[in-house]
């Protein structure tokens, strides 16, 4: 096959599963899953096929594999569905497979496969465990099945596709498509467990927040294409004459040209979907969803899509900036970036909750990303998203691991804790030794352990090329962001994993099943070996080694080729300090926390511990700000006096008069005139009838003189009116 | 000599007489025989005007032969009616067969 015709066939299997397991197999678990794991196979081998395919084509930016069909038809234009690889796509592909493809079957252990019905697990609740008895005679609580196990095969089956769809799209409409297929199915796979009323409040808060930048994504859409005539990201990201016009158009809006403007709108986009301050509320909440998902959104798919996004919109993003001067939405990227970053990893630091943790780092690393890719640090940008991707992926798919194996201890022992509070854990290296290991790996890829991880490289390179490009106070910032990233997460595995167990439940805890276990091992290896294609060339040592084989396929998707920074001691040894810092300095701090203990930060922060903890209270300022007005807005004024008063008042006024009316008609037109008449008609005739009786007194004879009569009147009649009068 | 009016004025009296008959008697059976005069006057009449107006046609003999056969005609069925009537009411006044009134 051809590599044009596999591309377009890689969304395919994930959409078909879907409809197949909504429509057909939704009553049979096996099927189901084997449906959906399939699909996700077959996207995977699609997508490896094609990435191994591309990666050996030179010059692929320049000649990206294209087709397209039309495909809407408005007026004289034609909008193409269409699909292109160039080097991003596949960089994309190859993340989003291989993580797709391992929640896949990491949801197969995760939701219970193969363990009993519970004994009184409702669908919309997780599962609460069942009990079993075995041979001797004893019975124990065991954890059970899933309850609505195919639906969520289904959903993120559709989620894979509205995935795929957008990497391997050509233009921004179908990407649009593809992200907002995603929004969908984050809203319904938050909201799995629909009858906790936290999912529900928490799909709510995810589907109107990533909504507010999906409309200002939309108007940058809209814009765009009125100024272009066209959404194909060839016509505009690799046209150097569009984008000289789109750069000098003015448009009146705060000084903006075309380009910065629509540059601007893009970006809220994804400052929507990729959880960026002012909007990032959402995200720390979809923890409510199953942890599968919370590795679908906040690694493999969504939010990478924000990312993505920009990454593929560079060209448009920073059209204008020329020498060092940064185009308007770059200023306000590598802002909104640098003080998420910053700003999300302090709160990380004071969660106790294992997967919030996730979260906010999830948040800080985006915005690393974002800051990267604000400062021109394109490649750099793009190689954070894979590496990320996938160690982000492992530590969710770990932290489920680990929630997991508490579960056990908790059915074990019956108590009633909170399971994903970090402060419950410890001691778990050694009930979860495959799971304790891979977090680890996924831990010191995310705080950047200095050579060995993937996490180190990326980070690295972002922060040289911020120390190499002179955006210094972007530089202290992210590093300040890397210490604390490094710190939380060295707090997080120390809790979680070091020390001795702080409750019953994890003493009791056991290591998850292989469904769950492989994908660990597997996205751990990628955890480490993806750092390693883009190790840069004048680093001491090793640079050279490995040829830095990703800065020259991913920057050729530019069409200027972007020059990898001078090599600098500065970063280098900034980012080695802060890694090792932090996680010496969460080790120092964490590694003896006794049960019952409190967070040990909480004194020597003082008051600051609470705002962190709270999360600068973002939650009760937009509660203040936004939701109350909106439920004022919506009972006291619209529904109160618009609805009730204004509208309802209108047609009481129309029933009123109307009433009055039909009265006058009734009473003045309508009973005396018609009804009048009617009963005339019909009394006289009878009054008539009445007065005339007397006549049909049934006798022949007095008819016949009767007749008689009248014809002789009759006859005298005439015979004067014609005969003699002629 | 008798000219046609002496006929005229005597089928005319014949009608009176049938007409008085059918208005004043109350027996149906009395009513019929009135009847019959008048349409026997109405015979003569034709007869008469044939004889005297219209000789060479048959016109006036026609209608009178169809008058004999209306009559019988009306004869057998209104007497099947009264004797029915007599049959049902024990009566054949007049007057008794008033089923016809509102």
């Amino acid at each position: 096959m051809t590599t044009e015709l596999i591309t377009w066939l890689i969304p395919l299997p994930p959409l078909l599963a879907f409809f197949l397991i909504i429509l057909f197999t939704n009553r049979s678990k096996p099927l189901s899953h084997t449906l959906a794991v399939g699909a996700a196979f077959l996207s995977w081998l699609g997508s490896m096929v094609v990435f191994f395919r591309v990666i050996r084509i030179e010059h692929l930016g320049e000649h990206p594999i294209m087709s397209s069909i039309p495909w809407l038809a408005t007026g004289s234009k034609t909008f193409n569905i269409g699909i292109q690889v160039d080097p991003l796509t596949a960089g994309t592909l190859f993340f989003v497979a291989w993580t797709v493809l391992m929640i896949f079957i990491y949801s197969v252990g995760y939701h219970n496969y193969g363990q009993p019905k519970g004994d009184h697990d409702m669908p919309g609740l997780p599962p609460h465990g069942a009990t079993v008895t075995d041979a001797h005679g004893h019975s124990h609580q065991v954890p059970s099945i899933e309850p609505i196990y195919s639906r969520f095969f289904a959903f993120i089956g559709l989620f894979a596709f509205g995935m795929f769809l957008l990497v391997v799209t050509d233009n921004l409409l179908t990407l649009f498509m593809g992200w907002e297929i995603m929004g969908l199915c984050s809203y319904l796979l938050i909201g799995f467990w629909y009858a906790k009323p936290s999912a529900r409040a928490a799909m709510i808060k995810a589907f109107m927040t990533t909504r507010v930048g999906d409309v200002f994504l939309l108007l940058g859409i809209a814009y765009l294409y009125s100024a272009t005539g066209t959404l194909n990201y060839r016509e505009i990201f690799y046209n150097e004459g569009v984008l000289h016009t789109l750069a000098t158009t003015p448009t009146g809006f705060l000084g903006l040209s075309a380009a910065g403007l629509i540059g601007i709108l893009i970006f809220i986009g994804t400052v929507g979907k990729s959880a960026q301050w002012p909007l990032h509320v959402w995200l720390p909440d979809a923890m409510e969803g199953p942890t599968p998902v919370s590795a679908m959104i906040h690694a493999a798919t969504m939010v990478s899509a924000g990312v993505y996004l920009v990454i593929r919109s560079y060209p448009l993003l920073s059209a204008g900036a020329e020498h060092g001067v940064l185009s308007p939405p770059m200023i306000a990227m590598a802002f909104i970036g640098a003080f998420t970053a910053l700003f999300a990893a302090t709160i990380a630091v004071t969660q106790n909750d294992i997967k919030r943790v996730l979260a906010y780092s999830t948040i800080s690393q985006l915005g690393y990303m974002i800051a990267a890719l604000g400062i021109g640090a394109y490649v750099a940008a793009a190689f954070h998203l894979i590496t990320h991707a996938f160690f982000k992926a492992l530590l969710f798919l770990g932290s489920g691991s680990v929630i997991h194996g508490m579960e056990h201890g908790v059915l074990h022992t019956g108590a009633h804790i909170d399971l994903q509070d970090m402060f419950n854990m410890g001691g778990l290296r050694k009930k979860m030794p495959i799971t304790f290991w891979t977090f680890l790996i996924g831990g010191l890829a995310l705080s950047g352990f200095p050579l060995v991880t993937a996490g180190f490289w990326s980070k690295d390179e972002i922060l040289s090329d911020a120390w190499g490009h002179g955006f210094w106070v972007v530089f202290i910032v992210l590093a300040l962001a890397a210490l604390l990233t490094a710190f939380y997460t060295m707090r997080q595995i120390s809790l979680t994993f070091l020390g001795e167990p702080r409750t019953e439940a994890a003493e009791h805890a056991k290591e998850t099943p292989w469904t769950m276990t492989a994908p660990l091992i597997i996205l751990a290896v990628f955890a480490v070996a993806a750092g390693w294609v883009g190790i840069p060339e004048h680093f001491p040592v090793l640079g050279g080694l490995i040829p830095n084989w990703f800065h020259e396929f991913m920057g050729g998707t530019l069409l200027e080729h972007p020059e990898a920074v001078d090599f600098s001691f500065i970063p280098l040894l900034t980012s080695l300090v802060v890694a090792l810092g932090g996680l010496y300095l969460g080790w120092v701090v964490y590694r003896k926390v006794k049960a019952g203990e409190k967070d040990p930060l909480q004194s020597p922060l003082g008051p600051v511990y609470p705002v962190l903890k709270n999360k600068y209270y973002f939650d009760e300022l937009y509660d203040r700000l936004f939701v109350r007005p909106a439920y004022w807005l919506a009972e006291s004024f619209t529904y109160l006096f618009i609805d009730r008063k204004v509208i309802d008042g209108i047609l009481h006024w129309f029933a009123r008069v109307s009433i009055t009316l039909g009265d006058f008609f009734r009473n003045y037109i309508d009973k005396p005139i018609v009804n009048g008449f009617g009963d005339f008609v019909g009394e006289g005739t009878k009054r008539l009838g009445r007065t005339f009786r007397f006549i049909q007194s049934g006798k022949i004879q007095q008819y016949m003189i009767v007749a008689l009569v009248s014809l002789a009147a009759f006859s005298v009649l005439f015979y004067y009116l014609l005969v003699s009068t002629p | 000599m008798i000219t046609l009016s002496w006929y005229l004025i005597f089928s005319a009296a014949l009608f009176c007489i049938g007409l008085f008959g059918v208005l004043a008697r109350k027996n149906a059976i009395a009513i019929f025989i009135g009847i019959e005069l008048m349409l026997n006057a109405v015979n003569v009449n034709l007869v008469a005007f044939w004889r005297y107006i219209a000789p060479e046609a048959i016109t006036g003999q026609a209608f009178a032969v169809l008058v004999f056969a209306v009559a019988a005609a009306e004869v057998a069925v209104g007497l099947a009616l009264v004797i029915s009537i007599y049959r049902r009411r024990n009566t054949v006044n007049a007057d008794e067969i008033d089923m016809l009134k509102f």
